[in-house]
């Protein structure tokens, strides 16, 4: 079976969605977090296999763009966790059910 | 005499500034020091104006100048300067010798004054003033000095500070003075700008030399004119004569040295100074300019005269002679003889300090009465002071021969007399002379003769030290007629430049025998009129003028002094109070009303605005805040504060866009 | 490396802080300290000036806001100095003249900064900075420690001063259009060659002309005057009559002479007019008043109608001033700034002195006062006979200059102002005599007289008098390459 431009598209298709669902039913602020990584990976992977499969690849491209996609999520990742933990801190809960102080 | 004095004739009038600065700084109770100091600095001042003027007489018609730069202002220069030339040299003799004696007879004079200490400084400070305005080689300088003698008459008329009618007098004096300055301070731009220079004298240059006068050509008639006006504020020509009468309200000292024989006398000084101004372009000897000066002076020479005819205060009468005398050095000046007007000059200014000087010891007898009417038979009490002012008296009344005012009258009415322009002068003139020897003949009869009235019950004989300057003085008047004899008139010659030779035939003039007629009448025709005053007489009681009893109306008019100062307050004084106020007016209701109108007109539109504002843009403006704030309430409510509705939100959204694009595509 | 001339500025600014901020002492004191220091600056600057060299010296140049032209550029030349010197010898006195508050001494060491910045800056927009900086201190001066009707008088001042300063801006603003600089010896090389013409030209120069003019004052834009004077506390109103009076006088001569000659020599002699109208009309209204301040505020306004009497017959006639009376004219003006500042202050002095005593500075309050206080009155007299002009004393040489300068280029107007001498002594002879002499009046008795510490003040400033009338060449040499160089704009 070779790679297909399609088979990449679903696998990250199913990952997003995977994410999505996660993020969306998770009450756990830390499987909320994984769940975006998800999503982000799913991002990731479109790119590479448009690159991979596009009219003209010349060979950094893509992949540089995939590294950065990458190196921004490891970024976001860490604020993300910090952010949990203070907010752990304050509320002595992960859940982030308890969090509505945005209300308008 | 040869140690370059004469490069330090500045220092004369140096001298007695530095006494006063001195007296100044000392504290009010040292009164020994403050007289011996000025009287010390004032007899330094005479000795070296002796030696100036001895260093002018080995050199005659020649002058010693010492200009110097002042400052220099962008990349130009103003050159100030002193010289000693003859009429400089003799005036300042005068001014220092006369000077002296008055210092003097200040000490005894202002003996129980608390002020005393401040009368020194302020008369030092005069006299330095005055000998500076002297020797001053600028118009600029001579200006400046000018106005401090104002200054000094100021400070000297107001002595007695707390006397409201004192602190009056010295007022008028300052601004009816300064109302000449001003046309002098115009003249003299008009000079400047003309001629390039202030110097008189600067190597040719000067603007009283050849080379200045011709860049001044035609307006020398205005500059002079103005200049005069000065000259008239300060000398009291009509119609600025008011204030001098009314500075008799000083000690009397001060109206001896400053009122009757210095700085009264600077404006005369002043033409004959600028002379060369005055009588450019000269056709026949007469300008414009000389002509303005006659006239001015012949109307203030007989104006006063008759006035003092009808006056009462002892220092009065002499302030009015003082004026007379003044107009008639005027007369001489504009009629050409300036050696003539400076000679009188000179010896008015011995005799008048020596009339002064005895009023003061006449007042000080009578504890401070100035009315003559209430003196009388002080020639008993009395001995040297009658004896010193009949020599006065006869000095000024013009008695030929022995006494100095007799010659230099003599030789102003000869002068005038030879005026091309017009007799009227010469006439007027003299019948100012026959004026002037009728009212000091009215006011020795007063004081000296008759019997004792109510002042001069107690009156008593003055001190030494006030009775040494009177002798002093009065052998002046009586030398003086030696030195003025026109036999020899070395003066004469001194003053204008030229040499000298004996002449006896010279001492008899027709013009002798005309005025020992005069004089000799109008002293006896005042002798028959007011043989009896002070005395009842017929139907005329004793406090009546023999001369009022005759004619009430003209005496009336002559004692008010014809009513001037009253003229001036209703008409000129008025009306510049009136502009005051009328500017004042303006300035609170007109421009300041221009002001508050575009106040009062933004105010308006303010407030205009603010209606437009509340009525129309406001509320439309309200209306959307409001809706705005309804709006936000409704969305406020989808604001559940819960991350997973926002995160299913955009999850929906995004799926809805795909669904769109899908559709659309 | 902060220069000379910008060490001058900021340290009053340091000073008002620390009056501000400093736990311990009065604010007279702290702000004395820091007046010494600028002083101690500006006669540094006086031994640095080049007396001989014509134009700026001591520049400093930093680019500030390249967009609009604006640069930080500060320099001296002759005229700067003079008034840097004036600025640095009526400020500390004013600051002696009664003991007030931290907040007013805060409040005047800002607007004395203002002052320096004003009288050295070289860029428009700098210049009109500061220029404005000092209105709103003199704002606060007199609404927060003035007398009676002190709001009325403040707004007044304020509004008025600041709508022509708005006018003036505009018209800048205009010229930077129009020609690109704001430098002001750009400017004036510009203006020889006639910067603007037509309608601009005269839109700028009405501009400039009114904000100026409302600044000196000159008749009749004058009216604010009298009533902040008046109002305003001693020391403030010595400094507003001592420097900042001069700020218009300045404008006119940095400004508009330069920018606008041909503008100038068509209105001439309505400018002229406008100047003897301050001459005569200022003491007029003087003569009429009760109030001591509000006669002296009048005087000011006529002595620095004298000025412009001068700048206006330099630049306004319609032949070319020879240079003596160019030179004349010019030197009598910066010689009248100077004098007029030390005078002034020391009348605004002497009436707050009076009014320390008695709380009360009407004419007609005081009577005799020469036998309680002969040395205050002697004192006060010698102040006033400055201010009358009197030869021997600092008034008389700007003046002299002035009519010198005035009477070869305007004869006409010239013998019109003479009629203000006369009125300024009439007004102060008068003043004199109804204070000093007559009868002591009874609540007058218990006057006490000089005191030591005012002596202390008031005779340096009186010996100061003396020594620039008798030998004034110190002060002429401030300026005399200046008034030189400046000479060619009107010739």
């Amino acid at each position: 079976m070779t790679p297909t431009l399609q088979g990449f598209l679903i696998a990250s298709a199913a990952l997003f969605s995977i994410g999505l669902l996660a993020a969306l039913s998770r009450r756990h602020a830390i499987f909320i977090l994984i769940g975006i990584e998800m999503m982000l990976a799913a991002a990731n992977l479109n790119f590479i296999a448009f690159w991979r499969f596009g009219q003209q690849h010349q060979p950094p491209v893509g992949v540089m763009i995939a590294l950065f996609s990458i190196a921004i999520a490891a970024a976001e990742a860490a604020v993300g966790l910090a952010i949990v933990i203070a907010v752990y801190r304050h509320y002595r809960s992960t859940n982030v059910d308890e969090f509505n102080q945005l209300r308008g | 005499m040869n140690f370059r004095f004469g490069n330090y004739f500045w220092f004369i009038p140096a001298a007695p500034f530095a006494v006063s600065l001195v007296i100044l700084s000392l504290s009010n109770t040292r009164r020994k020091a403050a007289a011996a100091l000025a009287v010390a600095g004032q007899a330094l001042a005479l000795v070296m104006s002796i030696m100036a003027f001895a260093k002018t007489l080995q050199m005659p018609d020649s002058r010693i100048v010492a200009n110097f730069t002042w400052f220099t202002f962008g990349n130009q220069t103003l050159r100030l300067g002193f010289v000693l030339d003859p009429l400089a040299a003799a005036m300042l003799v005068m001014v220092t010798f006369v000077g002296l004696c008055i210092f003097v007879f200040s000490v005894g004079y202002m003996a129980d004054d608390k002020n005393f200490t401040r009368f020194f400084a302020y008369l030092s400070f005069f006299a330095g003033a005055m000998l500076g305005l002297v020797i001053a080689n600028s118009l600029l300088l001579l200006f400046m000095f000018w106005e401090l003698v104002g200054l000094a008459s100021y400070l000297l008329i107001g002595f007695w500070i707390e006397r409201p009618a004192a602190a009056e007098a010295a007022k008028k004096a300052f601004i009816t003075t300064r109302i000449g300055d001003m046309g002098f301070f115009l003249g003299m731009l008009w000079l400047y700008n003309r001629s390039g220079t202030l110097l008189f004298y600067d190597r040719g240059n000067g603007c009283l030399e050849a080379a200045g006068l011709a860049t001044v050509g035609a307006s020398a008639t205005f500059i002079a004119l103005l200049i005069f006006c000065g000259a008239a504020g300060k000398s009291g020509q009509f119609p600025l004569h008011v204030w001098l009468p009314d500075a008799m309200e000083g000690p009397t000292p001060v109206s001896a040295l400053i009122h009757a024989a210095t700085m009264v006398a600077a404006g005369v000084f002043l033409v004959a100074r600028v002379y060369p101004i005055f009588s450019l372009g000269a056709i026949n000897g007469v300008t414009p300019s000389l002509t303005v000066v006659v006239w001015i002076g012949v109307t203030t020479a007989l104006m006063a005269a008759l006035i003092a005819v009808a006056q009462a205060d002892i220092k009065r009468i002499l302030a009015y002679s003082t004026v007379s005398q003044l107009g008639l050095m005027m007369v001489s000046l504009g009629v050409g003889g300036v050696a003539a007007g400076i000679m009188h000059l000179l010896a008015h200014g011995f005799f008048k300090a020596l009339l002064f000087l005895g009023a003061g010891s006449v007042i000080h007898g009578c504890n401070g009465e100035q009315d003559i009417r209430k003196m009388g038979g002080l020639r008993r009490v009395m001995p040297v002071t009658f004896a010193t002012y009949a020599v006065g008296m006869m000095a000024l009344s013009g008695v030929p021969i022995f006494f100095s005012g007799g010659w230099t009258k003599e030789e102003i009415l000869q002068v005038t007399a030879h005026w091309p322009q017009s007799h009227v002068p010469y006439y007027l003139a003299l019948a100012g002379v026959v004026l002037t020897a009728l009212y000091m003949t009215r006011q020795m009869i007063y004081v000296f003769f008759g019997e004792s009235r109510s002042a001069s019950a107690h009156a008593h004989e003055s001190p030494r030290v006030m009775t040494m300057p009177l002798i002093v003085l009065a052998l002046c008047a009586i030398f003086f007629s030696l030195v003025l004899t026109p036999a020899w008139p070395w003066l004469d010659a001194y003053l204008i430049g030229e040499g000298v030779r004996f002449d006896l035939a010279r001492l008899i003039q027709p013009m002798l025998f005309i005025s020992l007629v005069l004089v000799g009448s109008s002293v006896a025709l005042g002798v028959w009129i007011y043989g009896k005053a002070g005395v009842p007489d017929g139907n005329r009681t004793a406090d009546v003028d023999p001369f009022e009893y005759v004619q009430p109306v003209l005496f009336r008019f002559l004692a008010h002094k014809m009513w001037i100062d009253e003229l001036y307050q209703r008409t000129l004084i008025a009306f510049s109070w009136m502009c005051a106020r009328l500017s004042d007016w303006m300035d609170r209701f007109v421009w300041d009303g221009l002001v508050r109108g575009f106040g009062a007109f933004g105010q308006v539109f303010g407030i205009f605005t603010a209606r437009v504002d509340e009525r129309g843009i406001n509320a439309g403006v309200d209306e959307t805040a409001a809706g705005a704030r309804g709006l936000g309430r409704l969305l406020s409510a989808a604001h559940s504060g819960q991350i997973q509705t926002y995160l299913g939100a955009i999850a929906v959204g995004m799926l809805a866009l795909l669904l769109l694009y899908a559709w659309l595509a | 490396m902060v220069g000379l001339i910008s060490t001058i500025i900021v340290i009053p600014l340091l000073g008002a802080f620390a009056v501000c901020t400093w736990p311990r002492g009065s604010g007279r004191v702290i702000a004395l300290i820091f007046n010494a220091i600028t002083t101690g600056c500006a006669l540094a600057l006086w031994a640095k000036f080049d007396r001989g060299a014509a134009g700026l010296q001591l520049i400093e140049r930093h680019v500030w806001i390249p967009a609009i032209g604006a640069e930080y550029l500060v320099g001296a030349d002759g005229l700067s100095l003079l008034l840097v010197l004036l600025t640095s010898l009526v400020v500390p006195f004013a600051l002696l003249a009664r003991e007030m508050s931290r907040g007013f001494y805060a409040t005047m060491l800002v607007m004395q900064a203002a002052l320096y910045g004003t009288f050295t800056a070289q860029n428009f927009v700098l210049w009109f900075l500061f220029y404005e900086m000092t209105l709103i201190p003199a704002f606060l001066l007199i609404k927060i420690w003035g007398g009676e009707n002190r709001d009325r008088a403040a707004t007044k001042f304020f509004l008025y001063t600041f709508l022509a300063s708005a006018a003036m801006l505009l018209s800048f603003i205009g010229i930077y259009l129009a020609k690109g600089t704001f430098d002001f010896a750009a400017l004036a090389a510009l203006g020889k060659e006639n910067l603007l013409s037509g309608k601009l030209g005269w839109l700028a120069f009405a501009g400039i002309f009114l904000g100026l003019a409302v600044k000196v004052p000159l008749f009749p834009f004058h009216t604010w005057l009298p009533d902040a004077y008046q109002t305003a506390p001693t020391g403030v109103s010595m400094v507003l009559t001592g420097a900042l009076s001069k700020m218009g006088v300045y404008g006119f001569i940095r400004l508009l002479l330069p920018l606008f000659p041909n503008q100038i020599k068509i209105i001439g002699p309505w400018l002229l007019a406008l100047a003897v109208c301050s001459i005569v009309f200022a003491p007029l209204a003087a003569w009429a008043q009760r109030d001591l301040k509000r006669m002296v505020a009048y005087l000011s306004v006529n002595h620095l109608g004298y000025c412009m009497l001068a700048l206006f017959a330099i630049a306004g006639s319609p032949v070319v001033a020879a240079s003596v009376d160019t030179h004349a004219a010019l030197s009598g003006v910066f010689m009248q700034i100077f004098n007029h500042g030390i005078t002034a202050a020391a009348l605004f002095y002497f009436v707050g002195l009076l009014e320390q005593r008695r709380d009360l500075r009407g004419i007609d309050d005081f009577g005799g006062l020469m036998q309680a206080t002969p040395i205050l009155c002697g004192w006060m007299s010698v102040a006033m006979f400055s201010s009358l002009g009197l030869p021997g004393l600092n008034g008389f040489i700007g003046e002299f200059l002035i009519f010198k300068g005035s009477f070869a280029m305007a004869a006409p107007f010239t013998a019109i102002a003479v009629i203000g001498l006369l009125v300024t002594a009439i007004v102060l002879i008068r003043a004199m005599q109804s204070l000093f002499s007559g009868p002591l009046t009874e609540n007058c008795r218990a006057f006490p007289d000089l005191l030591r510490s005012e002596k202390f003040v008031i005779v340096p400033v009186m010996l100061l008098m003396f020594v620039i009338g008798i030998a004034p060449q110190f002060v002429f040499n401030i300026f005399n390459v200046t008034v030189a160089h400046m000479g060619w704009l009107f010739s």
